[in-house]
């Protein structure tokens, strides 16, 4: 069927609207000139500067530091949480309690954690972020990890129940390899999704150690400065890779599979 | 009525449509024949406007027709996925092609309750398609489409869903439903037996080609070419050269046949298994058999015997597959028994090569 | 018959036994981290609701009501009707913007297909913050859209730290949300189903009113609350594109966390907040139950 031409003005503007201001930062980054606005020349100078930037450094640390803990715990804790939730359990409830987390408001989860961090007295650092990020992480894995259980083959496990293998052997020798892929995926949207997290560590982090999204707040709150353009072109640029990577891979596997 | 006149159609490297021409007739029912993929779907969706050709013209009573945008065409087309909008129920689905004529409501109403009331879906008025059965959802979608008495409805396979009972039903309301209403129909199918029961004519085809266009006795009777022979109805063939009495086939002889082709040419012998007839061969006996001339001779393979008829496989030494024989009622004859084949030379026609 | 008794006597609890250890290894560490870190501030922040504020922070447990009293003062209810607004406007925009687009992807050929659909989702893969911190440069003062619109004799502008910046910022950041489900919806859409509606007559306007648009309708649902929720809840973007003024109330709640240190009565607006979501959610379910 014929299509409206008009159908094309939205389309275009939606790509244009999305990757405009993008495309400015990372043209800005290669600025030679110290404003933030007009372009002068290029060099690498904001580069230079965001190398030699103390707190970037320490932020971009903590931040790895958290999203690796974080990310370790909520892959343990998410694909026990799936396998138990699809396998041994019926209730709607616990179902609910397992996406809970994945489709709360950002701000209430982080306000909650900080009243009960206070009302037990626990000193705010690294740790709390840590474990609040473990709390949507986890859910985000044990939903990956479920997705993957539905589309598993039940017979296999109940066939190694019959040959005597009790639960927990069960999962370590059948279950578990055929989940593989899909703990694989979880893992990495738990890590991606805690490196970026600013709402909930912004409550949970101590001022001393902030996360590097929270380092980011501060120089965009207080003034705009190219080295900023310089570190978001690097953000952008690691973001983008990843992505690329993992839609090839999930094609190259879809292919194989 | 309407005029095909040299369609094309293809579709990267795959010809879907080469050339294809066809008249069809004020008030007929029009079968499009052909095996899966052969283009038949591409040409009604091009009679609909889904579809541009890439070469040719269609007119529908002198009016040029691939000019005008699909909505304003008086064509309705039932879809081989019926299509019935999930959304809305019976009853408006049908009221669906009268609102966009701006109909007045009452009449609207009352013409919608006709349509169902003709093809017996009264009763399910208010149900959605999804609670319907295959037989019910057709026959929503055959009413959606004759509701807007169009000039020309086209039928994508509208039986090929439906199991072998129910769609025999069909076909006889099918065919009432056409006399009824008398709109022209032209309907798509693979089903050679479908086709012939349905239609005033037959066009078949074969890969995006227009084979021949005939009454349904005339193609089953004289196909004119191998392609037809082969897919209208279980023809045997036999492989050779056009004689004066018929063929001279490859290592079996000459068949009996009738024949205008010129000696020599190489041809094609098409017998209907219900032509041929069955003898208890006396073991020696040459030449000659019961029906005359040119019989063949070979040993019974199989027999089944279904619907009050028997079917006769029969080898034939000199021929790779088998000769299939029909008879009215049970048979003596058994696996392994002698047998001779013959026919009339007037049930053997030549189709040239 | 006595054979039996005893085979099934001996067979349940041995099943029984090996169930049990299976459901508590599976299910108890997950659980047990989601009550502590979960329920229970959940809880908390509910039970917070009732009592009065302390002087630094914390809260004394001294039940009141000045809590929901205060909630009803108009300065508040304005807050929370402005960001009922701002998240519905951004929502209605990503909506208009995302179905056409949506639309045509599902109509791309396969391969542009995918091309597109990442190309959607890519910024959101980027940070959350430097993609604000992309329209600040945009436009502020001396930013480009300024400086273009000079070079043609136009403005400067005021352009920032308005609710049109906020919007635009909303908008920006959760568009990929509404695109993916709609898209979702229209790909799954029968395009014979568009057809057929051509074939009976009614035009292309017609036919998106009467069958494209009714059809895709829980892809438009689910992307609108994936755009509204998150805006309705945001902070960060009326406060870096908006000035900073209290303006929605995720920057209400953070004031009285961070600012204002009125612990009890954060934890009230927190949870209205979560009130009206709960409410839409409920709505939503309800009216996907009746189609
Ligand atoms: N939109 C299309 N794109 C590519 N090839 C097509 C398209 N439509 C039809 N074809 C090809 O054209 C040929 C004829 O198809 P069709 O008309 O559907 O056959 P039929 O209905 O006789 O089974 C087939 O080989 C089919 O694969
Ligand atoms: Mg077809």
């Amino acid at each position: 069927m014929r299509r409206s031409r008009l159908l094309y003005v939205p389309f275009y503007a939606t790509y244009l609207f999305l990757y405009a201001p993008i495309a400015v930062l990372v043209v800005m980054s290669f600025n030679s000139g110290d404003s933030p606005y007009s372009f002068e020349g290029l060099s690498l100078k904001w580069y230079g500067e965001l190398a030699g930037n103390a707190g970037i450094r320490d932020g971009l640390v903590n931040t790895l530091v958290v999203a690796a803990g974080s990310t370790v715990l909520s892959t343990v804790l998410g694909t026990l949480l799936a396998v138990g939730l699809a396998r041994h359990s019926r209730s709607k409830v616990l179902d609910a309690i397992g996406v809970l987390p994945a489709v709360l408001p950002d701000l209430v989860l982080a306000i909650g954690l900080l009243v009960f961090y206070a009302s037990v007295k626990m000193t705010l650092g690294l740790h709390s972020v840590l474990l609040a990020h473990t709390v949507f992480g986890m859910a985000f894995v044990a939903a990956v990890v479920r997705t993957r259980l539905t589309h598993c083959d039940t017979s296999l496990e109940e066939a190694s129940r019959d040959l005597g293998a009790n639960a927990v052997t069960t999962f370590f020798r059948i279950t578990l390899p055929q989940l593989a892929p899909g703990i694989t995926a979880g893992a990495l949207l738990a890590f991606t999704l805690s490196v970026d997290e600013f709402v909930i560590a912004f409550f949970t982090a101590a001022p001393t150690e902030p996360t590097l999204p929270i380092v980011i707040y501060s120089m965009v709150r207080f003034g705009v400065t190219p080295e900023i353009n310089a570190l978001a072109t690097l953000l952008l640029a690691v973001s983008f890779t990843v992505v690329i990577v993992a839609q090839r891979m999930t094609r190259l596997t879809e292919s194989l599979s | 009525m309407l005029q095909i006149t040299g369609v094309s159609r293809r579709f990267g490297d795959v010809t879907a449509l080469a050339d294809v021409s066809l008249e069809i007739r004020q008030g007929e029912f029009f079968a499009l024949l052909g095996p899966s993929g052969c283009g038949k779907t591409t040409l009604l969706r091009i009679l609909a406007g889904f579809e541009s050709p890439d070469a040719g013209t269609v007119t529908l009573d002198g009016a040029d027709l691939l000019g005008q945008a699909a909505h304003r065409r008086p064509v309705n087309l039932m879809f081989q996925s019926y299509a019935l909008f999930p959304h809305m129920t019976v009853a408006k689905n049908v009221a669906y092609g009268l609102e966009r004529e701006k109909l007045p409501k009452a009449e609207i109403r009352d013409r919608v309750g006709e349509v169902l009331e003709k093809v017996g879906l009264s009763a399910m008025a208010g149900r959605r398609p999804q609670q319907l059965s295959g037989g019910q959802r057709q026959r929503v979608a055959l009413a959606r489409a004759i509701v807007k008495r169009p000039r020309l409805l086209l039928l994508d396979e509208p039986l090929s869903a439906l199991d072998k009972k129910v769609r025999a039903e069909m076909q006889l309301e099918l065919k009432r439903l056409q006399h009824e209403v008398g709109i022209t129909f032209v309907v798509v199918t693979h089903d050679q037996e479908e086709a012939m029961s349905l239609a005033d004519r037959i066009a078949v085809f074969n890969a995006g080609r227009v084979e021949q266009v005939d009454e349904p006795v005339a193609l089953y009777e004289r196909p004119r070419t191998p392609f037809t022979a082969g897919f209208v109805g279980a023809s045997n063939l036999f492989a050779g050269r056009a004689c004066s009495a018929g063929l001279a086939a490859d290592g079996l002889g000459v068949l009996p046949g009738a024949s205008d082709l010129p000696d020599g040419t190489p041809a094609l012998l098409a017998v209907r298994p219900e032509r041929l007839r069955l003898g208890v061969g006396p073991g020696g006996a040459s030449g000659g058999g019961p029906g005359g001339a040119g019989a063949l001779r070979g040993e019974v393979a199989d027999v089944s015997f279904y619907g009050g008829v028997s079917h006769v496989s029969v080898v034939v030494p000199g021929r790779a597959e088998p000769v299939l024989v029909a008879t009215q009622g049970a048979t003596q004859v058994r696996a392994g028994t002698r047998v001779v084949l013959s026919w009339a030379p007037g049930d053997g026609v030549l189709v040239p090569q | 018959m006595t054979r039996s008794t005893v085979s099934g006597a001996t067979a349940a609890p041995r099943s029984r036994r090996s169930r049990a250890p299976g459901r508590l290894a599976f299910l108890g560490p997950g659980l047990a981290y989601l009550i502590v870190l979960l329920l229970v501030p959940l809880a908390l922040l509910l039970s917070y609701t009732v009592f009065r504020r302390g002087r630094f922070g914390g809260v004394v447990y001294e039940v009141t009501g000045e809590n929901f009293t205060r909630l009803l003062d108009p300065l508040y209810l304005g807050v929370i009707a402005s960001s009922l607004k701002l998240a519905t406007i951004a929502t209605v925009i990503a909506l208009l913007v995302g179905y056409p687009t949506a639309y045509l992807i599902a109509q791309l050929p396969r391969k542009w297909k995918t091309v597109a659909l990442v190309a959607i989702v890519l910024p959101f893969w980027t940070n959350f913050l430097v993609r604000i911190y992309a329209w600040i440069v945009l436009l502020s003062g001396p930013g480009l859209v300024n400086s273009t619109l000079e070079g043609l004799g136009l403005g400067p502008f005021e352009f920032l730290y308005n609710q049109g910046t906020i919007v635009t910022g909303l908008v920006y950041s959760y568009l990929p949300l509404m695109v993916l489900p709609l898209y979702a919806a229209i790909e799954r859409l029968d395009p014979q189903l568009r057809e057929a509606s051509a074939n009976l007559g009614a035009r292309p306007a017609r036919t998106f009113v009467s069958v494209t648009l009714p059809l895709t309708l829980p892809g438009v649902v689910t992307g609108c609350l994936f755009v509204f929720v998150p805006s309705f809840g945001n902070f960060i973007i009326p406060e870096l594109l908006g000035g900073g003024r209290s303006i929605m109330v995720g920057n209400l709640v953070r004031d009285q966390f961070l600012k204002a240190r009125d612990w009890p009565f954060g934890s009230t607006l927190a949870l209205a907040l979560l009130a009206v979501l709960v409410v839409l959610l409920l709505l939503q379910a309800w009216s996907a139950r009746r189609a």
